[in-house]
């Protein structure tokens, strides 16, 4: 028993890792526009799919690169696509109603409507068929004691933490992330001050959706099997996470994506798997009864 | 004017004449699951379904009592969802009025969609369900798979013959009837052979979930000599790549679900050398069954799975019911009747996954096999179990 709680732990750790790279990005955008982005779960899926695509290329097919450096060049390249597949949402879809002056229930009803669109296209598109993302790293497992671990997994875990610090110092120290944070503060008296507020938003689309693209390509390494519906469950579960950690605030996001991972592993872990998500449920839900606004959460103050 | 009406008013009764005049048709239902999660196995049975139809649309359609009737197949996706193969059902029996359905495959479709066949009194037969409530108490419905209490205790003598397996570990999918009845049917066999406590974990997970690290961990503490997975392809591919990231070196056993011609591209290298009960193996085949698999894979380029030999199975034992019947009269529900007592009273199908009779639930007796992955990632033939 004593044993398998550090593994689990460190299973936590790894599967938390997902859900805070992915709340993040519902936090960003929720931070500065006040919306949440309900395809966001499915633009992590897309980033999955391109980074399937691209290793594919690379690694399968004329090229034939080597699995290490595949994932030099794909890491970047699938941010770069699935940034450029959010920002595309924003600009069809959100952008339009928010110009029309659209209540901000209609905007999350049409996110909502692009999340289906986008699983649909794809398996339209794709087919059902499931792809198998191949392995572009060669699995080594640790054995520490009792806790065994993979170098795919401790990746998973580095990156998720690294990429939280590298964005937190983007929006504490930079004049965008400056920018940013005064737009969730007040949007109506930024673009007088000649901030581009349209601009800043790109970004903020740039910033959530390259994090889900990252998300996307760890995911499929560490569970090589994808399909158009993957990110739904794990896009709602994220959410929630932030919701819990506070959202609107990145710190909330990044704890409230592993405190769902480990409240979901160790309600296996403790009692029996048949009870996993009525336990974790009802745990986030005494925390958000006790502490409405989440974790980190402000009440209608400044977010992000 | 009214020349043009009345021709096209001839027009229209000479086109409504037509499937009456120039040959007679049989239309036959499938609910399969196109998309979801399993696409995999509806394409197989779909794919079959054109092979048989095509072989005897080509010989001049199926001869019941003397006179040819040609075949017409109509293909619905139940989405591999319960809800979706209900309204397929639905959808097959009063719009396309089709005399007979094949599938659902999986029990969770082919358990709810068995009970609207039979409430609406039209002959069903699933290839590929083996959870034994779909046929239990419905008449009016059958299958071409054997029966999880009879592939259960398969897993479990095999496990404790090649193993030596004293303690087994099981890890189950809650929401799918087909795995939950499988994996409570084997623990209940094994607690049975090796003593009470034998399955010393028994662990469940959700629809959709991918991280299955929480689970092996505890099964992994508990030691088992073997683990038993009773689940879809897709699951067990992540099942034992991340077993094996947990430490894990021992042998797994699989079901019949595991076979399936997608799992070698999804598993790879994680799954080869483990174990499987299934309904047959295509390696090694021989017969009208080697036949059957040259001819699948000459036509859509891989190696058909027990669900493709399964479908043309339970089609052929429609087909056999309706010349048992010795006559299609045109009014459905005569026909409908018919074709269930013509089913009923077939007293042996020459199957390519076995000879098949039908007891009195409507469930054939058949044997099952175990087959190893091997090497080259094909399903060997290891052994034969039958009733």
């Amino acid at each position: 028993m004593f044993d398998s709680i550090f593994q689990n732990l460190f299973n936590a750790l790894q599967w938390g890792s997902f859900y805070s790279l992915i709340a993040l990005g519902y936090t960003l955008v929720y931070g500065v526009l006040r919306l949440i982005n309900f395809a966001h779960g499915d633009i992590f899926m897309v980033g999955a799919y391109i980074a399937f695509f691209l290793s594919i290329f690379f690694f399968k097919g004329d090229l034939a690169l080597s699995g290490s450096t595949t994932l030099v060049l794909v890491i970047p390249l699938t941010m770069i696509l699935t940034s450029i597949c959010g920002v595309t949402l924003e600009r069809i879809a959100y952008r339009p109603l928010r110009r029309k002056g659209a209540n901000r229930l209609y905007v999350v009803i049409t996110a909502l409507m692009c999340g289906l669109i986008l699983e649909n296209g794809n398996l339209a598109f794709l087919g059902a068929s499931r792809k198998s993302f191949p392995e572009l790293i060669d699995k080594v497992v640790y054995q520490f004691g009792p806790i065994s671990m993979t170098n795919l997994k401790i990746g998973v875990v580095l990156s998720s933490i690294i990429v939280f610090f590298i964005l937190n110092a983007f929006i504490t120290k930079t004049k965008i992330g400056m920018a940013m944070r005064a737009i969730s503060y007040d949007k109506f008296a930024i673009p007088l001050m000649g901030i581009p507020i349209d601009t800043i938003i790109v970004v903020t689309f740039v910033l959530g959706s390259s994090l889900a693209g990252l998300a996307g390509i760890l995911f499929a390494m560490s569970y090589p099997v994808l399909d158009p519906f993957m990110g739904a469950l794990i896009g709602w579960k994220a959410f929630i996470a932030a919701v819990v950690g506070g959202i609107g605030d990145i710190k909330g996001a990044f704890v409230g994506g592993f405190l769902l991972g480990i409240v979901e592993i160790m309600a296996v872990a403790v009692f029996p798997s048949t009870f996993r998500d009525l336990i974790a449920f009802s745990i986030l839900l005494m925390i958000l009864v006790v502490k409405p606004t989440g974790l980190f959460g402000i009440a209608k103050s400044t977010k992000i | 004017m009214k020349k043009i009406f009345s021709s096209l008013c001839v027009v229209a009764v000479m086109f409504a004449c037509v499937p009456m005049v120039f040959g007679q048709t049989i239309k036959i239902g499938f609910n399969i699951p196109l998309t979801g999660e399993i696409p995999k196995v509806g394409e197989e049975s779909k794919y079959a379904g054109e092979m048989l139809l095509n072989e005897i649309n080509g010989n001049g359609g199926l001869e019941v009592g003397g006179e040819k009737y040609m075949l017409e197949f109509v293909y619905e996706d139940n989405e591999s969802k319960a809800e979706s193969a209900v309204t397929a059902a639905l959808k097959l029996i009063e719009r396309d009025k089709v005399l007979a359905i094949v599938g659902p495959n999986s029990s969770k479709q082919a358990v709810p969609a068995g009970q609207v066949c039979n409430d609406n009194r039209t002959p069903m037969i699933s290839p590929w369900s083996t959870n034994p409530d779909t046929t239990k108490d419905r008449p009016w419905v059958f299958r071409a798979a054997f029966l999880d209490p009879f592939q259960g205790p398969v897993a479990t003598d095999f496990a404790i013959k090649t193993f030596n397996a004293k303690k087994a570990a099981v890890l189950y999918a809650l929401a799918n009837d087909y795995s939950k009845n499988l994996a409570e049917i084997f623990q209940a066999d094994f607690n049975k052979k090796m003593g009470e406590g034998a399955v010393v974990a028994f662990e469940t997970y959700g629809d959709k979930d991918q991280d299955f690290s929480a689970q092996l961990t505890k099964i992994l503490a508990a030691k088992p000599d073997f683990i038993f997975l009773p689940n879809n392809y897709n699951e067990v591919a992540l099942i034992v790549k991340q077993a094996h990231d947990l430490g894990w070196n021992g042998p797994f056993m699989g079901a019949d679900a595991w076979g399936n011609s997608e799992l070698m591209t999804l598993c790879g290298d994680d799954c080869k050398g483990h174990y499987f009960s299934t309904h047959y193996a295509a390696a090694g085949a021989t017969g009208a069954t080697k036949e059957f698999i040259d001819k699948y894979t000459k036509l859509y380029g891989y190696q058909p799975a027990d669900v493709a030999a399964l479908t043309w199975d339970a089609i052929n034992v429609v087909l056999a019911g309706i010349q048992n019947a010795g006559k299609v009269t045109g009014n459905l529900r005569k026909d409908r009747k018919n074709l269930k007592n013509g089913i009923s009273a077939i007293t042996e199908v020459k199957g390519i996954t076995g000879n098949m009779k039908f007891d009195e639930q409507g469930d054939p007796i058949k044997c099952a096999v175990v087959v190893k992955i091997s090497d080259t990632g094909e399903f060997e033939f290891t052994e034969s179990v039958c009733p």
